[in-house]
């Protein structure tokens, strides 16, 4: 069985918990207790029905003040599948734990209340999914309830939304309207909408296929500690060097002849060893030790590829960069620590670009600073060589995350775009 | 050839994410340790670990809270697994915190130790100077767990700031932190109830004696059955009967409940896990019932 993660994305309100609440109680995933607890909390608040939401909203402050503040993540199983979700917060203040949410998902799901159509943060949501590459997006409308489960209502917002979409990079999008607190095309398709001819959401998320998303061309091995036991009672492992790390792109093979960065000397894989024995081969998202045939010296932070097949080797990066705190603002000359795949580095900011409106995906190319929450495209320059890919290319190998020295807090995500 | 189909199963996703995270703590941190509590999810992570280094041995010590009120089955185990690895185990006990005057003893029929825990926690960590500390929670066992980074940021008062948590993104963790301040890190995150026993099985893990079924003395209080002990308090009204029962999850007898059981093996235990209709800690913890934000309150002072 594989695994698929999703994040929920879009506006306050939309119904983002109550939608996780409703998969979980309908695919029998929620226990009696966890049940009772909610529905107490329910009926001591007044509230008729039981409130789902309150099923991954889990903090205190979440629960008095009614939304969601940061990511929950839930987990269940069908016979298919099993699925980690990300419940993430619709309020702006919180984008940055959406992002949190979001940035290992395989799949989004961006909720639109039917009555209010695609708002601005649905916007800003659809975009940083996009921008984070998430494979797979859902545009759920939801709360059909509400307006008579009326075809020609879900057809206006796909209309509204499709013409927001293709102004980015949305690869794979899927529209099923829903009713979160009902139940609607859940997890099975609903009778209030027979003009509905498209699957219910969880026959969907069943569905999908993702064994491709991740990639197996190019090789890539940040290499993440140094595995030598120094044992002095087996001789046998006096010897043994080996570099441990998660494959984050290709496939590799003992035998095949791999080139380490940031030397550039070549060599053969000798074995890939994990606990449990050798391996004939290794890709991603797999942990394993490598040996080399030859003696190189290979630290953490170093990369393993192919001959022909190499990341940028680079000190000047563009990227996008989410900025996601108040604290500070990014601008020109901003000094900050930047962490890539294996590697952390000191970098300073060359240029903002541009800063992007996320609702019309204007470039105000005037702007001189990022603030919390907003998004544009910077050129830094790093201290140390990085090995890295576009990030359309490998999630693993294009995205980093910028640390302020001053608080160590994380206050950046970027997305490389290019490379020198 | 490229017809092969590289998907990978659940349990080895979650063990190469848990892998990949306790080399970076290894990597990135001077002073980590392990909480082994002897329990199953931290049974579990001191197998990923030693996968995770082999066929070196684990570059950091484990340390167990030892409240004084553990099944005595759970500290055989515990310090059988250790002596097989050769690894070192630091205790820090609760029983000392007390006669240091640290903390006090709670007094009553339900009183327990497992709030005086943090305190003996914190002051180890101190003591010991861990900047990362490894703990076997997951995320779907409690609500505020499920809330909680795979990296999660202590301040010097080892305190959780749910309301402040430091942005995760893709893989990769900031593992920055001044002196005095630390992370506790949970490699286990994504993994379920169920998870845990299918990797037991997978991997023929060894687990203490008391999580299979057998014949105990318990007595029952608030639906609960607990085992009859010295240490567990007794009313007069709570008479002890024989069961046949196991252990859903291992913590104090003052306050862990069993569960009325015929499993005898690993492949039972998950047959009746799967069918289940009630959390493991709803099933088995009176700490947890104390109020809707029991655990929330509790990590927030620097609880596990
Ligand atoms: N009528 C109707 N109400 C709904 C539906 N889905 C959600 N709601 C209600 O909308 C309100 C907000 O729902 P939540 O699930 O908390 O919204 P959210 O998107 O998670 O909000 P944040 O996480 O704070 O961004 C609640 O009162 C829900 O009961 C639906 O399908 N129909
Ligand atoms: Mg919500």
């Amino acid at each position: 069985m594989d695994i698929l993660r999703f994040a929920t994305a879009g506006s306050v309100d939309d119904g983002k918990s109550t939608l996780i609440g409703r998969l979980l109680f309908d695919s029998k995933a929620i226990f009696e207790d966890q049940l009772e607890a909610v529905e107490r909390t329910s009926r001591d608040r007044g509230t008729e029905y039981t409130d789902l939401s309150l099923l991954t909203d889990g903090l205190r402050a979440e629960r008095e003040q009614g939304i969601t503040i940061d990511v929950a993540y839930r987990y269940f199983a069908t016979p298919r599948r099993k699925f980690i979700i990300a419940d993430t917060p619709g309020h702006i203040q919180y984008t940055r734990n959406m992002v949190t949410g979001a940035s290992t998902a395989d799949l989004a799901i961006i909720l639109i209340d039917a009555r209010k159509g695609v708002l601005e943060q649905s916007r800003r949501h659809a975009f940083l999914t996009t921008l984070l590459r998430v494979p797979h997006l859902v545009l759920a409308v939801n709360k059909m309830d509400l307006v008579d489960y009326s075809e020609a209502r879900f057809e206006e917002i796909r209309e509204e939304f499709t013409a927001f979409a293709s102004k980015l990079n949305a690869s794979d999008l899927t529209f099923i309207p829903i009713s979160a607190l009902h139940g609607d095309n859940v997890v099975s398709r609903s009778e209030n909408m027979p003009w509905y001819e498209g699957t219910s959401l969880l026959h969907h998320l069943e569905h999908v296929h993702i064994a491709s998303d991740r990639n197996l061309v190019d090789v890539r091995f940040p290499v993440q500690y140094v595995i030598r036991p120094h044992n002095a009672t087996n001789q046998s492992l006096h010897d043994y060097r080996g570099y441990a790390g998660q494959v984050a792109g290709g496939v590799l093979k003992p035998g095949d002849e791999v080139m380490h960065l940031p030397s550039g000397l070549t060599t053969r894989i000798r074995s890939i060893d994990t606990f449990d024995g050798a391996l004939d081969e290794a890709f991603p998202p797999m942990s394993v030790t490598l040996r080399l045939e030859d003696d190189i010296d290979i630290s953490r932070g170093d990369m393993i590829c192919r001959p022909h097949n190499q990341p940028q080797v680079a000190q000047e990066i563009d990227a996008m960069v989410a900025w996601m705190t108040d604290g500070v603002r990014l601008q020109s000359r901003s000094k900050l620590v930047l962490k890539h795949s294996t590697r952390t580095a000191r970098t300073v900011v060359r240029d903002l670009q541009y800063r992007l409106d996320v609702n019309t995906l204007h470039r105000d190319e005037s702007a001189t600073s990022l603030g919390l929450n907003e998004i544009g495209r910077v050129t830094l320059r790093t201290t140390q060589p990085l090995f890295v890919d576009d990030y359309a290319r490998n999630r693993q190998t294009g995205g980093f995350i910028l640390i302020d020295e001053a608080t160590n807090s994380t206050v950046g995500a970027g997305m490389i775009v290019d490379a020198h | 050839m490229l017809q092969r189909d590289y998907t990978t199963s659940q349990l080895d996703v979650l063990e190469a994410e848990a892998i990949h995270v306790m080399r970076e703590v290894a990597a990135e941190f001077e002073r980590p340790c392990l909480l082994f509590s002897g329990g199953k999810d931290s049974i579990v992570m001191l197998r990923v670990a030693e996968k995770a280094f082999w066929p070196a041995p684990i570059p950091f010590p484990l340390m167990h809270v030892d409240t004084g009120h553990n099944f005595p089955e759970v500290i055989d185990f515990r310090d059988r697994r250790v002596a097989e690895l050769n690894a070192r185990l630091v205790v820090a006990s609760v029983q000392a915190s007390i006669d240091a005057g640290r903390v006090m003893e709670e007094t009553g029929r339900r009183a327990s130790r497992n709030r005086l825990q943090t305190t003996t926690l914190l002051d180890a960590i101190e003591e010991h100077e861990y900047d990362a500390v490894f703990g076997g929670a997951r995320r779907d066992e409690e609500k505020a767990r499920a809330k909680e980074r795979v990296f999660s940021f202590r301040d010097d008062f080892g305190q959780w700031d749910p309301k402040n948590q430091r942005p995760e993104l893709w893989n990769l963790y900031n593992t920055r932190i001044r002196k005095g301040e630390h992370i506790r890190v949970f490699p286990l995150s994504n993994w379920t109830e169920l998870d845990i026993w299918h990797y037991i099985q997978r991997e023929g893990i060894e687990i203490p004696s008391i999580y299979f079924a057998h014949t105990r003395k318990v007595f029952e209080r608030d639906g609960m059955l607990l085992a009859d002990a010295e240490v567990v308090q007794r009313g007069e009204d709570e008479p002890i009967f024989e069961a046949v029962v196991r252990y859903r999850t291992v913590g104090d007898m003052t306050c862990t409940g069993a569960v009325a059981s015929t499993a005898t093996t690993v492949e039972q235990i998950i047959d009746e896990v799967a069918a289940t209709r009630i959390t493991e800690r709803g099933a088995t913890r009176a700490d947890d019932r104390a109020s809707e934000a029991a655990m929330e309150d509790r990590k927030k002072e620097g609880y596990f």
